[in-house]
């Protein structure tokens, strides 16, 4: 299975996907495959300001505890609440269902330096 | 890397393989729809305490111990008594170094008066080898290592021995840490009732090219799809399944700068057992008796029950009273229990059950937890059936 077409990815194996000024971030079918089964995932807080580079959280999974970072700036505006009671949508459907936060960006030129899906699908194949 | 003879048998199943030991080793699966699909170390774990999984171990060594002095030998390498083990059983036991450190634990199997087989861990395979060898001194006893020669597997759940029913008699009345050697066609198969998941079922040692038909024997009338009895597990669920079921590895609770005593299997220590007319004593013995007489061990191995939803780590600090005074060695989110639990090494006066402590997880957030007797989980006693 191919990484959608329409994120960028990080070596870090998180996905962001840009619509209009607020970019969704979530982790890859890589990362997931690494991982294994997710236990948990702990988000910052709605209204939390975060630098490229910064963490959004930390996922759990039966063999580790790994924390996940943005390539963008700006504001935290949404998490995915049902993750706090089932995390499984990260193992099932990480690209979409299983998204992590959305970030309200101030400058989305960060993103222009990192892979689309068929280099990422070419360093990282699963 | 080495690859077991169930290799193909992987692919097939959707295993995702990593490296485990120098082997090449399935961590978990996609089930194929034929199976119903799905799968992943939870969905492998509740199948196993509901159902059934099926389990490669051919990773583990398997060491054939024969000669005049075979039982002499292994008195003096296992911690556990040796001599009064009846051919067709077998016995869980320690391997010790001189200072009462842990080698290995392994199951030890009588074949016969002067003959055995020794299954340790894969990755203590050829430490203990060479451990063997150094150990002889002048006994006639001959150790050949059998892995590469044969495969071995785990059928562990509720629902397996009935399964096993269909087409054996004999092993379904096998009781508990026996084993029968049976002969099918021109295949041998070692059948003994022990696992390591805290269900009951069986572990199989076959010869390594009868892989594919004893496969279809052993796993004949599964079912399908959702229905499927038996489905195949990985070292995921296995992990998951042993620390639920209290059951210590090698790497973790068990190591070479672990005293036995402190591993709570007293069990599998028999100090006295060089006073006994045939005894031999076993190598550690003397180390472990100064210790117990000095008034054990400064450690227990513990369970934790976890509060909140979080994953402890092994070798994350435990406090109490802002003093640290143990160590996680494994933690994992229960999928029975549906929360976290950890086993850790803590010093004796903090491991009474009831006990509050605080996990360090050498972040901002600390964990918060609650000492308990282990096992976390024994599987209930199948219902009396009527006749």
């Amino acid at each position: 299975m191919s990484s959608p077409a329409d994120c960028k990815y990080t070596d870090s194996h998180e996905w962001h996907r840009l619509e209009g000024d607020v970019v969704t971030l979530g982790i890859t079918q890589f990362a997931v495959n690494e991982l294994t089964d997710i236990t948990y995932a702990e988000l910052k807080r709605v209204g939390t300001q975060v630098k490229p580079g910064d963490p959004i959280g930390e996922v759990e999974s039966v063999k580790a505890t790994s924390d996940v970072y943005t390539a963008v700036g700006g504001e935290i505006i949404e998490i995915n609440s049902t993750l706090s009671d089932d995390p499984s949508a990260v193992n099932n459907d990480p690209f979409h269902a299983g998204w992590l936060v959305k970030i309200r960006v101030s400058d989305s030129a960060a993103l222009e330096s990192l892979m689309d899906g068929p280099s990422y699908d070419a360093k990282y194949p699963v | 890397m080495l690859r077991t003879p169930l290799h193909q048998y992987h692919l097939e199943h959707g295993a995702q393989m990593v490296e485990f030991a120098g082997w090449e080793m399935p961590i978990m699966y996609r089930w194929p729809d034929k199976i119903g699909g799905g799968g992943g170390i939870h969905e492998e774990h509740k199948q196993v305490r509901r159902s059934g999984g099926f389990f490669d171990v051919s990773h583990m060594g398997r060491v054939r111990v024969k000669g005049r002095h075979a039982r002499r030998f292994l008195e003096r390498i296992c911690t556990r008594r040796i001599s009064d083990m009846q051919n067709g059983q077998c016995r869980y036991s320690l391997v010790c170094n001189g200072n009462g450190g842990v080698m290995d634990d392994v199951l030890v199997y009588r074949l016969d008066d002067d003959e055995f087989l020794v299954v340790v861990n894969a990755s203590n395979r050829e430490k203990l080898l060479a451990h063997f060898e150094n150990s002889k001194g002048d006994l006639v006893v001959e150790c050949e290592d059998r892995t590469a020669k044969t495969a071995m597997v785990a059928i562990q759940g509720p629902r397996v021995m009935d399964l096993i029913s269909r087409f054996s008699r004999e092993i379904p009345t096998l009781k508990r840490y026996r084993f029968v050697e049976k002969n099918y066609l021109i295949m041998k198969l070692l059948v003994s009732r022990t696992g390591y998941t805290g269900e009951d079922g069986v572990e199989v040692i076959l010869p390594a090219n009868m892989v594919g038909m004893a496969m279809k024997m052993l796993l004949k009338d599964i079912g399908e799809g959702d229905e499927t009895i038996i489905k195949p597990a990985g070292l995921g669920c296995r992990d998951t399944l042993r620390m639920e079921a209290g059951m210590p590895l090698y790497g973790h609770e068990l190591g070479e700068n672990i005293n036995a005593l402190a591993s709570g299997l007293d069990f599998a220590m028999n100090l006295d057992k060089d006073a006994d007319e045939r005894g031999e004593p076993f190598i550690g013995m003397e180390a472990l008796k100064k210790t117990r007489d000095a008034g054990g061990p400064s450690e227990r191995l513990v369970g934790l029950l976890v509060d909140g939803k979080r994953t402890a780590r092994a070798h994350m600090s435990v406090h109490a009273g802002g003093k640290h005074i143990g160590e996680v060695t494994s933690a994992c989110l229960s999928p029975t229990l549906e929360r976290p639990i950890a086993m850790a090494y803590m010093l004796a006066e903090h491991a009474e059950p009831g006990t509050r402590v605080t996990i360090d997880t050498g972040k901002e957030n600390k964990l918060e937890a609650e000492v308990c007797p282990l096992p976390f989980y024994k599987a209930p006693k199948p219902a009396a059936k009527a006749n």
